[in-house]
């Protein structure tokens, strides 16, 4: 976007989509004039930071931050944290996605039943889902150490009908985080898939049905793949802060129940080894571009059952 | 038969119903751990009802602070971002130039990265740069993860507009700012305020982002988690329980409000 020496004057050429619509000649500069501040806000505070995180994670692990850091290309950072703390990667996107299936598991009627069977209650449902939010985020998950607690009516409820032995206990245990990381990120699952599941034109169930296909076969064969966008985009905006959150591990677990987050944080700010935390940061970054390129790939494709 | 057949029809209403109450569950912790009156500083159980901390909601200056501070970052960060990210959003509605994709991966990419990974990244550009840490840089960060989510707002609101009512605007001699102040603007506003709404809660929420980039200042995030080391004093509960409330209030009564007006237009004119 330099080079506005090469901008194609909107009068003379037919646009490839219809929304844009067409602009006399003297309008050829407008379009980078108006992206220039947003874009260099980006650029500057989003891409160059990276790129920083990039060169931080290459330094050299002998230096500290008093000492200074020397950029010495030190690859072996990458593989020396991954040694170190694996075990925290795999929890990361195990308890991610077991709370992805949870979520999946309450948010799909959720927004179905939003979406096609909530007539004019519609809205204030879709209010109530969102509400939640209005409090903050630590709060909810400080709430839910209230609710989990020892001597809380649950765990109570849980030993006397003996699902947890009478020392058992829901709060730090992996339970507690899975069920954090599940109740924070839900709605981010089911706005999508409400916005998907509100265009299903009710007709083609009704068809689906009069040609005798079951509920079951219905939902597989024509609910399903075609709120198969929704889905995607859901379950997308789900699992890339549910695999980078550490609050729910740090408030609900211990730290048996770490995750990668945790490590990075106390990289940065606790033992203040950036070399590490950089790298750290780095490899789950690409390990959750890969997860999601490869589920959207699958998703696109994928001829659901 | 029938109980049968309406439970077929009707299961999915209540699997619903569970669920929402699953998500209000914490928020009426909140709410009663607001009227509590705790056993001890580190105690998060129910222990004996008190108005107190509804009455004196900044009995910790501290806390009081913190929010004060919250809401002044949220409000720069949200009229930075409005601005930024709804004037990139009519260049890429509007207007087709080169680099179009490029830019939409740039504004895409800061919603698809984890927050730890933002904030790590710039706490690494702030440190390396010598830049001092407060206020200001906490207003930066809030800015740059907030215009992707403007952008990606008020652009679905210019692309479901009708272009037609433009057309016929500049047809009846209304010139280029005529239209736009008198015909794109309000059909757009709706979309820029959900924007600035969307970013201020972002703001006023964040937690990861902040934590790193904060240095010694303290938003109202960072004092719940300072807080929670410590012992939490049962106000912060109030905080929590109050802004639910007039975000609820302000949500319900933009809608009655959309419904009014709806409902006015379908009246048949006298």
């Amino acid at each position: 976007m330099s080079a506005p020496a090469h901008v194609p004057t909107a009068s003379g050429e037919q646009p490839a989509s219809p929304a844009p619509a067409a602009r006399p000649g003297r309008h050829r500069f407008l379009p980078y004039l108006l992206l220039l501040p947003g874009a260099a806000w980006l650029f500057l505070f989003f891409v160059v930071p990276l790129v920083q995180l990039a060169a931080a994670s290459l330094y050299d692990p002998a230096g500290s931050l008093s000492t200074g850091y020397a950029l010495t290309w030190s690859f072996d950072n990458y593989p020396a944290a991954l040694q170190a703390y694996w075990p925290q990667f795999g929890r990361s996107f195990w308890y991610a996605g077991i709370a992805l299936v949870l979520a999946l598991l309450m948010g799909y009627p959720l927004a179905y039943a939003i979406a096609q069977k909530a007539g004019r209650w519609k809205h204030l449902l879709l209010v109530c889902v969102i509400a939640p939010m209005f409090t903050s985020f630590l709060l909810r998950t400080l709430a839910w150490k209230t609710i989990l607690s020892d001597n809380g009516w649950l765990v109570g409820l849980l030993r006397d009908v003996h699902l947890l032995g009478p020392d058992g206990r829901l709060l730090a245990t992996p339970v507690a985080v899975v069920l954090g990381l599940t109740y924070n990120f839900l709605p981010f699952l089911v706005l999508p898939l409400y916005a998907s599941l509100e265009r299903l034109d009710r007709r083609l169930l009704e068809a689906s049905s009069d040609l005798y296909a079951s509920p079951l076969k219905t939902f597989r064969r024509v609910t399903l793949p075609l709120s198969m966008p929704g889905l995607t985009a859901g379950t997308l905006l789900f699992f890339i802060p549910a695999t980078g959150d550490y609050l729910n591990a740090e408030l609900l677990g211990t730290p048996n129940e770490y995750m990668i987050g945790n490590v990075i944080d106390s990289a940065f700010l606790v033992r203040l080894d950036y070399p590490q935390g950089a790298a750290l940061s780095f490899l789950l970054m690409s390990a959750i571009l890969a997860v999601v390129f490869g589920y959207l790939r699958n998703a696109g494709t994928r001829d659901v059952l | 038969m029938r109980i049968s057949r309406w439970l077929a029809e009707h299961w999915v209403l209540g699997v619903a119903l569970l669920v929402l109450g699953y998500l209000f569950l914490p928020i009426a912790v909140v709410a009663a751990l607001s009227f509590n009156r705790p056993s001890s500083r580190l105690s998060y159980d129910f222990n004996e009802f008190t108005l107190d901390n509804w009455r004196n909601p900044c009995a910790t200056s501290e806390m009081c602070e913190a929010v004060l501070r919250s809401v002044q970052i949220g409000f720069l960060a949200t009229v930075v971002a409005t601005v930024l990210g709804t004037v990139m959003a009519f260049a890429l509605a509007r207007h087709r130039f080169r680099g179009r994709s490029g830019l939409n991966v740039l504004i895409f990419l800061p919603m698809a990265t984890p927050e730890l990974v933002m904030g790590t990244s710039l706490l690494a550009l702030f440190v390396s740069g010598g830049v001092p840490l407060g206020f200001w840089t906490i207003v930066i960060a809030h800015v740059m993860f907030c215009v992707s989510f403007v952008v990606v707002t008020v652009k679905a609101r210019l692309t479901g507009m009708d272009g037609r009512l433009e057309e016929a605007a500049m047809d009846l001699y209304a010139g280029e700012w005529q239209t736009f102040r008198r015909i794109t603007l309000p059909l757009v506003l709706p979309g820029i305020v959900a924007a600035a709404l969307l970013a201020f809660s972002l703001s006023f929420d964040d937690f990861i982002v902040t934590n790193f980039n904060s240095g010694t200042t303290v938003t109202f995030p960072m004092y719940v988690w300072g807080a929670a080391q410590r012992g939490i004093p049962p106000q912060v509960n109030v905080i929590g329980t109050a802004m639910f409330g007039v975000a609820l209030l302000l949500v319900l009564a933009t809608s009655l409000a959309h419904r009014a007006r709806a409902g006015g237009q379908r009246r048949p004119a006298p």
